[in-house]
């Protein structure tokens, strides 16, 4: 009787043992961090360990896939960690650094994932093969573990370049592009688990190829990849909350643009039937745009708290938080004309793919063409 | 009268608060953001006039795009802005209040068979019992549950999710909240003092303390954003505020000293902190307090927020060795100066202001070539994320000025104090440039083996000075010739030659020289001749430099591989004298550096009202968008019961929803 009429028992109830097995390596993983970074660390980045601890628990406790994720990056970054053992020569030396497991190698296998994972969308799409659409979730897991391995090792590897160099990897364009690369994969991978969806992959896949692409040219062509020291301006602990919130902001919008593009497809016919339906499109579409909503505006609100702190205004009119405030309000008024007009159907569709316009040249046009107080990045 | 004044409120109410006008809003203020960031904001208006032409700079000024965000315009936008967002507010409250409240239990049975959303199912149970197990069921799910009997049976009446209204009013009412807060730190004030002529922006460079009242501001001004620039060992009681094409200046609370500021850096040679040891004082001389600010790291005080934000020189004394480059002698004359300030210099060829514009005392430059990836496995990954910053160098101090000319000419120069190492020999370098947006074109002065540059300027001197033409030419002769042909007309020929060479390197350099060729000797030959004269200029060149070394009372050289490059560089570097263009050489003997330190100086009350926005903003966005509001209704009469749910906004998620209480009805009901 209680099973079927599917009552939601009390959440303890509903944990497993691997949940709280699970739980139990994250508050000790905090733990053993904290006792042996807690020196070096200011009160500010006390609590955002503190509170990274609780949250990143209730992540896999919600989202059940989350947990084995992190204990196969936490397992491969201390294996990386132990064969360095501090000498960052071996980098040459060991072939599981050398060849998967430090941060460039780790990095780049992550690319060749996305781009694979990319290519087994696609086949899968147009061959209606739901054996190449599992082998793309599979690679986008995969590419997902090596990237969040890469940049672990990454922050390790600044730290043994210099006590006074290392920093958590989020601070010039090159790190940024590979967390936007995880996140909007992780964002997606829930959204294809929740909505039985996997063709949308063949879309959201192809925003991230975009993005390892630029990580490519930006690592061989200009060496973007180096370990630089930190500037002044970004010595300070907002980023580690800022950069990251931003991130899961784009992440969404560019997922809802790809989807706006499959749907402007669909409902023109084209890939129609192999799609999924317009509903569920316009569905995964929202919730996106929704939660990138969300976070953006919680980043914006810490960059405006950084900005106080870093140059003595929560608002300078700064071309890059002028562009924010573009980005914001466009969707703001997007969510507007859903749920307040009702709107559904192509010009919502539409107007998430010039989104993602808007919101990409606020992310790196505005360091490419207009000058400000943003240092991070330039191109 | 009275009814159309009454209709034209009310149609403005609708239109403030319609969906319509609220999204063009958003449109609008999006698309005036933007021209803020692609014309660069509050820059001198020189540098506007330059670039936009004296019609379009008129325009552009008046329509306000200097300095867009505190435009009229701009201002009216947000205030429509808030206005719509208040109206909104207004309009929906009550509705939405009573909605939260509501269970909307008086619904007709008829209304609840029109549903979309409804499912019905026979039952053996009796109403109440039924309606007891599914009150159960549905709070279990979260839902708040009214049971109101109703003839032949009951009504249960459910709701979930009405924080989705609280999540409106929060969010909407942090957009005004936040907007309050932005008004209260902007300089509406000032601007209103303006209009109404209290206060006046101040345009003339004069100094701080002689700008009159009516630009300054008192230090009770409740909210500024001022910034100011302090010398090492000085200290300041103002700030100025750029406005316009002006500013103001805004007295503070309290005087602020700097004591010392520091520049660290990495081992690569990249800043890693600034720093300033600050004290405050307050207007009696009394010390208030003493801090260091550091980027990231303001000192809060009274209320003024005091941030690092720049640095500069303070006005470091020099102490220099100038050359008269025209002159044709290696002789040299002191000079003192200190940078931000001007010394003028007089010569025959009239006189000459110098203004010593900064001093830096490190420069760290690229001095790599091609980046080389090494040949191995690494360098398929894009090679090593350690970086090798080996290319990087600190080249040491620099000075730079600017030398006007009486008619007002400036070229700007920038000088190293340390010579450089370049293709295995040693340089001191001067860079020139005609104005700020060209790159500096570099002179490089040969060091002598003592590392001094007097061997160069000797030899200049002599090459230059043409009384001493027929002496070298004699001597070169002499040496080029054996003892047989002394004397001889060859001997008299090749004098000529080395003349001529000599004469016409002294009035133009190479370039000279080359014209000569050009002009002279058929084209076949010319790269012949050009040799030739190259070869009688460097070995006329190293008797020059024996000349010059006689009469400063030194040893002749040795003719070895060090001397003729010297010889060589310096002809290099003499030639492009012509080119640097300088009357003068400037070469950094000490310095005793002062620095400055920006300060910027914020006073913002309204800074606390803007966070609470932003909180009500974040819960309010995440009530919006993650709370779903829905309805249930049940209405159970014996044998038969109809559930009926509705929600506000329609989707996948609430389909489902609805289909999973069906199915729960349906066991229910047995
Ligand atoms: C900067 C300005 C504004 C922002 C950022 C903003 C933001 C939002 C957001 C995020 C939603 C959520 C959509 C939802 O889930 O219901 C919303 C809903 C809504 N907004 Fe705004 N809004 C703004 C201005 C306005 C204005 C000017 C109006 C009035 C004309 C307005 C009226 C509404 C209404 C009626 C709703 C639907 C509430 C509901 O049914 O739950 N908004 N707003």
């Amino acid at each position: 009787m209680e099973l079927a009429l599917n009552q939601p028992a009390p959440l303890f109830k509903r944990l497993s043992w691997f949940d709280w097995l699970f739980a139990a390596i994250v508050v000790a993983g905090g733990i053993a961090a904290f006792a042996r970074y807690g020196d070096f660390m200011d009160g500010y980045e006390k609590s955002i360990l503190l509170a990274t601890i609780p949250s990143l628990v209730m992540g896999g406790w919600f989202w059940k896939p989350f947990r084995p994720l992190f204990l196969v990056v936490g397992a491969l970054s201390l294996f990386a960690l132990s064969l360095y053992d501090g000498n960052l020569a071996r980098m040459e030396e060991t072939f599981f650094l050398k060849y998967l497991i430090s941060s460039q190698a780790a990095i780049m296998w992550m690319c060749a994932l996305f781009a694979f994972a990319t290519v087994a969308y696609w086949a899968g799409l147009l061959a209606r093969s739901d054996f190449m659409l599992k082998t793309g979730t599979a690679l986008t897991w995969a590419a997902v573990t090596f990237g969040w391995t890469g940049l672990m090792v990454r922050w390790y590897e600044s730290h043994q370049i210099g006590p006074d160099i290392g920093h958590i990897p989020v601070s010039n364009l090159y790190e940024v592009f590979v967390l936007f690369c995880l996140v909007t994969a992780m964002m997606y991978l829930y959204y294809e688990a929740r909505s039985q969806a996997r063709q949308m992959g063949a879309f959201v896949l192809l925003v991230i190829s975009a993005a390892v692409a630029f990580i490519l040219w930006y690592t061989f062509d200009r060496g973007a990849h180096e370990i630089q020291p930190l500037v002044p301006a970004l010595q300070s602990w907002w980023m580690k909350i800022h950069v990251p919130a931003n991130f899961v902001g784009y992440g969404g919008f560019s997922i809802a643009a790809m989807l706006g593009g499959a749907y402007l497809l669909a409902s023109r016919g084209i890939l129609a039937s192999r799609l999924p339906k317009l509903e569920v499109l316009d569905d995964v579409m929202y919730k996106s745009i929704a939660i990138g909503f969300a976070f953006f505006t919680i980043a914006t609100i810490l960059g405006a708290m950084w900005a106080a702190e870093a140059w003595g205004g929560y608002w300078s009119w700064d071309p890059k938080e002028t562009w924010a405030l573009i980005v914001w309000l466009n969707y703001a008024a997007w969510l507007h004309i859903r749920l307040v007009k009702g709107l559904r159907g192509p010009l919502l569709a539409w107007w998430a793919v010039v989104g993602l316009f808007i919101t990409t040249f606020a992310f790196i046009g505005v360091n490419m063409f207009l000058s400000g107080l943003h240092s991070y990045g330039e191109l | 009268m009275t009814t159309a004044s009454h209709s034209f409120g009310k149609s403005l109410f609708e239109l403030l608060s319609s969906m319509r006008f609220a999204i063009s809003l958003l449109s609008i203020l999006a698309i005036a953001s933007i021209i803020g960031t692609v014309l660069k904001q509050s820059e001198p208006y020189a540098n506007y006039l330059i670039q936009l032409g004296p019609f379009w700079f008129q325009v552009f000024e008046k329509l306000g795009l200097y300095d867009v965000y505190h435009a009229l315009w701009f201002l009216v936008i947000l205030t429509f802005l808030v206005a719509s967002v208040s109206v909104c507010i207004w309009r929906n409250a009550p509705n939405f209040a009573r909605e939260m409240k509501s269970f909307r239990e008086h619904v007709s049975d008829q209304s609840l068979n029109a549903f979309k959303h409804k499912h019905e199912a026979p039952t053996e149970q009796t109403p109440e019992a039924l309606a007891a197990s599914a009150q159960r069921y549905l709070e279990g799910q979260g839902y708040k549950v009214k049971n109101v009997p109703r003839e032949g049976g009951v009504l249960l009446a459910a709701k979930a999710g009405s924080w989705n209204r609280l999540g409106y009013f929060l969010a909407h009412a942090a957009i005004v909240i936040i907007c309050i807060g932005g008004l209260m730190d902007g300089n509406l004030i000032f601007k209103a003092q303006q209009v109404l002529g209290y206060k006046k922006i101040e345009t003339r460079d004069i100094p701080q303390s002689q700008v009159p009242a009516i630009s300054r501001l008192t230090p009770s001004n409740p909210s500024f954003r001022g910034s100011v620039q302090i010398p090492e060992g000085s200290s300041a009681d103002v700030a100025f505020l750029n406005v316009a094409d002006g500013y103001l200046v805004q007295e503070l609370p309290f005087v602020v000293a700097l004591k010392e500021f520091r520049i660290e850096h990495y081992s690569t040679g990249q800043p890693k902190s600034f720093e300033s040891d600050v004290e405050l004082f307050d207007h009696a001389g009394n010390k208030i307090r003493e801090a260091t600010i550091e980027v990231n790291h303001p000192l809060i005080h009274d209320g003024v927020a005091i941030y690092q934000a720049s640095f500069a020189d303070g006005g470091t004394r020099l102490t220099l060795r100038g050359w008269n480059l025209f002159a044709p002698t290696a002789s040299e004359f002191p000079l003192e100066g200190t940078v931000h300030q001007n010394s003028t210099l007089t010569s025959t060829a009239g006189d000459y202001t110098l203004e010593f514009n900064d001093f830096r005392p490190f420069n760290i430059e690229n001095m790599g070539g091609e980046i080389e990836t090494p040949r191995d496995s690494m360098s398929v990954l894009g090679g090593s994320p350690v970086s090798d910053n080996r290319h990087l160098r600190n080249v040491g101090p620099s000075f730079q000025y600017k030398l006007r000319d009486a008619r007002g000419q400036a070229r700007e120069f920038s000088n190293y104090m340390l010579p450089l190492e370049l293709e295995g020999r040693w340089f001191l370098m001067s860079g020139v440039r005609e104005t700020p947006t060209d790159d500096f074109r570099y002179l490089r002065m040969p060091l002598d083996a003592d590392g001094s540059i007097d061997s160069y300027m000797r030899l200049r001197g002599v090459l230059l000075n043409k009384e001493q033409h027929p002496e070298i030419a004699a001597r070169f002769a002499r040496q080029a010739l054996p003892q047989e042909a002394w004397g001889t007309e060859i001997e008299d020929k090749l004098k000529f030659s080395a003349a001529q060479v000599l004469a016409m390197f002294a009035e133009g350099g190479f370039q000279s020289l080359g014209r000569f060729i050009e002009e002279r000797v058929p084209e076949s030959d010319g790269e012949r001749a050009a040799g030739t004269y190259l070869r009688i200029l460097e070995l006329a060149a190293f008797e020059a430099l024996q000349i010059a070394n006689r009469e400063a009372g030194l040893p002749p050289r040795a003719p070895d591989d060090a001397t003729g490059w010297l010889v060589r560089d310096t002809l290099n570097s003499v030639s492009d004298l012509f080119v640097y263009g300088a009357p003068i050489y400037l070469q950094l003997m000490q310095f005793d550096e002062v620095k400055a330190s920006g300060l910027q100086l914020t006073r913002s009350p309204g800074q606390n009202i803007v966070y609470l926005g932003s909180l009500l903003l974040t819960l309010g966005v995440f009530f919006m968008l993650y709370v779903r509001e829905r309805r249930i209704w049940l209405r159970i009469k014996p044998g038969h019961a109809l559930l009926a749910m509705s929600s506000a906004k329609h989707t996948i998620d609430f389909e489902k929803e609805f289909v999973q209480h069906s199915q729960a009805l349906d066991t229910l009901v047995k």
